[in-house]
């Protein structure tokens, strides 16, 4: 298990080293790489920006979240609704749906996060399932079907349709997910986080309001779904409620442990093993949901501290 | 002048009475202790004063201001910082972060700060650092700050916390059994370091302990609980040779005779 113990035992420098090697594999891969492979690895890129979301509020704050694909959800539809219905610019439905993400994380979060951990989990499971419900039921969301026809955005005079297109957006945001992670986590907010999730009530005993704390992890976890959100609807162009199941969430969630909680570089890993690892295998059908399961008990068994074995923040 | 005062303090769990009636005051710049037997309501007195329970009935106002109400980091803020009977180190990380942890409350960087790594959040980060080494320094570890906690010694690990509740800065240090662990050489560093935070640093002491010797060498005036009453108060000598003390502490003199 030696080469799967980078983070702890390679030295800074190689780490480094590795790090620019893979971006830059990342930035020229478009060149060279059929649509399949683009798709495959567009979608890799955006869950490790739900990963990286996730992230703050499970492994910096250690609030256990079953609900989160419903902030990926409110984004999505900002942007599906204000798109198909009023005609809104792409762009400008970004900060509404940041507003909407911000809104969701404060009423979700308000209320609950007076509850300890398992309480928190079944509210949060809940609460993703009444928004997939409002989406479903509601005239303006389009029902069980869904948005369909959102329009797809331009930049800088370029009309973005192509899969390479979407390939680099969601690259660049999960380095910018990635960058805006690494600031919180080394910051007086990063510390609170992992005060309150190491000891709440030291940490309440040390001046930190811990339900504050928390609902900045809550809303910071939300805007980065929420962000995510919009730009999945511009991509797929078509959006409905079974997208955000509770499968979803716990897909994200399942990124998040077989990384490694609370470590940046986890996230990469987890996410893409969510999202290569069913694709590589397709060819043994549905079998391979059940490999995958399998795979995944063996990691949590052996590695609890996650696929990444670097330092936790 | 008081800094503390507690009027008729009484806790209930259900029809049981923790704390009962309890009167005593805290002056400024003094060191005071509160012993008594085993579940006497010691520990809850201090959970009462630092908001972690929320007192039946009574009144504790602390530099003027009522606290009975009031949430634990608020009590914290206003300059009142405890230490754990049993240690609640933040284990898994650094000796610094741990002691960074009281500096929360007197820092403000928020969000966009730490996005935008202003200059006044790097300020406010290099102040951090510095006073939390101060913090280390004064308790004589000022070279473990790397190390994760949980890997010190168990005497070294007491003066983590004690760094830590320094760091926030405050104006009155309840110790929940400070001696406890400890052995005599311990305990006489232990008595020149509460000596040491009171006189250099001006801060008022307010200490629990079972340990007879290190309470009536280090305190000036003792408080007496059982079964949540106050049954006595005043200096050592005067605590010495009450016979409610030691009739709490040794069971009265009576059916000795098997």
């Amino acid at each position: 298990m030696r080469f799967l113990d980078f983070g702890s035992t390679a030295g800074k420098h190689t780490l480094h080293a590795a790090y620019c090697v893979v971006i830059v594999c990342a930035l020229f891969l478009p060149l060279f790489a059929s649509n399949y492979v683009l798709e495959v690895f567009s979608n890799a890129w955006f869950y490790v920006i739900l990963c990286l979301g996730l992230n703050i509020v499970v492994g910096y704050a250690g609030l256990l979240d079953l609900g989160y694909s419903a902030f990926f959800a409110i984004g999505a539809y900002t942007t599906g609704i204000l798109g198909t219905v009023y005609h809104v610019n792409f762009w400008l439905t970004i900060p509404v749906a940041i507003i909407f993400s911000i809104l969701a994380g404060v009423i979700i979060g308000g209320p609950t996060l007076r509850l300890r951990s398992d309480y928190l989990a079944i509210v949060t499971l809940g609460f993703g399932e009444i928004v997939r419900f409002i989406a479903r039921n509601l005239e303006i969301t389009g029902g069980a079907s869904g948005l369909y026809g959102i329009e797809r955005p331009s930049f800088i005079g370029v009309h973005l349709t192509q899969i390479w297109h979407y390939y680099y957006i969601f690259f660049l945001l999960a380095m910018l997910a990635a960058l805006a992670s690494y600031l919180l986590e080394n910051s007086r907010l990063g510390r609170a986080w992992r005060y309150v999730r190491e000891d709440e009530d030291a940490a309440e005993a040390m001046g930190i309001n811990r339900v504050a704390v928390k609902l900045y992890a809550y809303v910071i976890g939300a805007v980065f779904g929420g962000i995510a959100g919009c730009f999945f609807a511009a991509k797929m162009t078509a959006i409905s409620p079974e997208t955000f199941m509770v499968t979803q969430s716990i897909l994200i969630l399942m990124g998040v442990i077989l990384g490694g909680m609370g470590k940046i570089p986890g996230m990469f890993i987890g996410a893409f093993a969510i999202v290569l690892f069913p694709e590589i295998f397709r060819g043994i059908g549905s079998t391979r949901l059940l490999l995958f399961g399998v795979l995944m008990l063996i990691v949590i068994l052996y590695r609890p501290q996650g696929i990444y074995s670097g330092k936790q923040h | 002048m008081n800094i503390l005062a507690v009027t008729d303090l009484t806790l209930k769990f259900g029809g049981l009475k923790v704390l009962n009636d309890v009167n005593f005051s805290v002056q400024k710049g003094s060191i005071l202790s509160v012993i008594g037997p085993n579940g006497a309501g010691k520990t809850s007195l201090f959970n009462c004063l630092t908001g972690f329970y929320k007192p039946s009935s009574g009144d504790m106002r602390f530099r003027g201001k009522s606290i009975a109400r009031e949430k634990p980091y608020k009590i914290t803020t206003l300059g009142m910082a405890r230490t754990f009977q049993n240690l609640r180190l933040f284990k898994n990380m650094t000796v610094m972060e741990n002691v960074m942890s009281g500096m929360h409350c007197r820092t403000s960087v928020g969000v966009f700060g730490a996005l935008f790594r202003s200059p006044y959040m790097r300020q406010e980060e290099k102040e951090i650092k510095h006073i939390s080494e101060k913090c280390l320094e004064f308790v004589n570890i000022p070279d473990e700050g790397e190390k994760i906690a949980n890997n010190l010694s168990y005497g070294d690990q007491r003066r983590v916390e004690w760094a830590r509740a320094l760091a926030t800065q405050p104006k009155l240090l309840l110790l929940d059994e400070p001696a406890a662990g400890l052995n005599y050489d311990e305990k006489q560093k232990l008595i020149a370091l509460i000596r040491k935070i009171r006189d250099e640093l001006g801060i008022t002491i307010l200490l629990i302990d079972h340990d007879m010797r290190t309470v009536m060498e280090v305190s000036e005036h003792i408080i007496v609980l059982d079964h949540g009453e106050r049954i006595a108060e005043g200096t050592t000598s005067d605590i010495q040779n009450n016979p409610k003390v030691i009739e709490a502490y040794l069971g009265k003199d009576e059916g000795e005779n098997i």
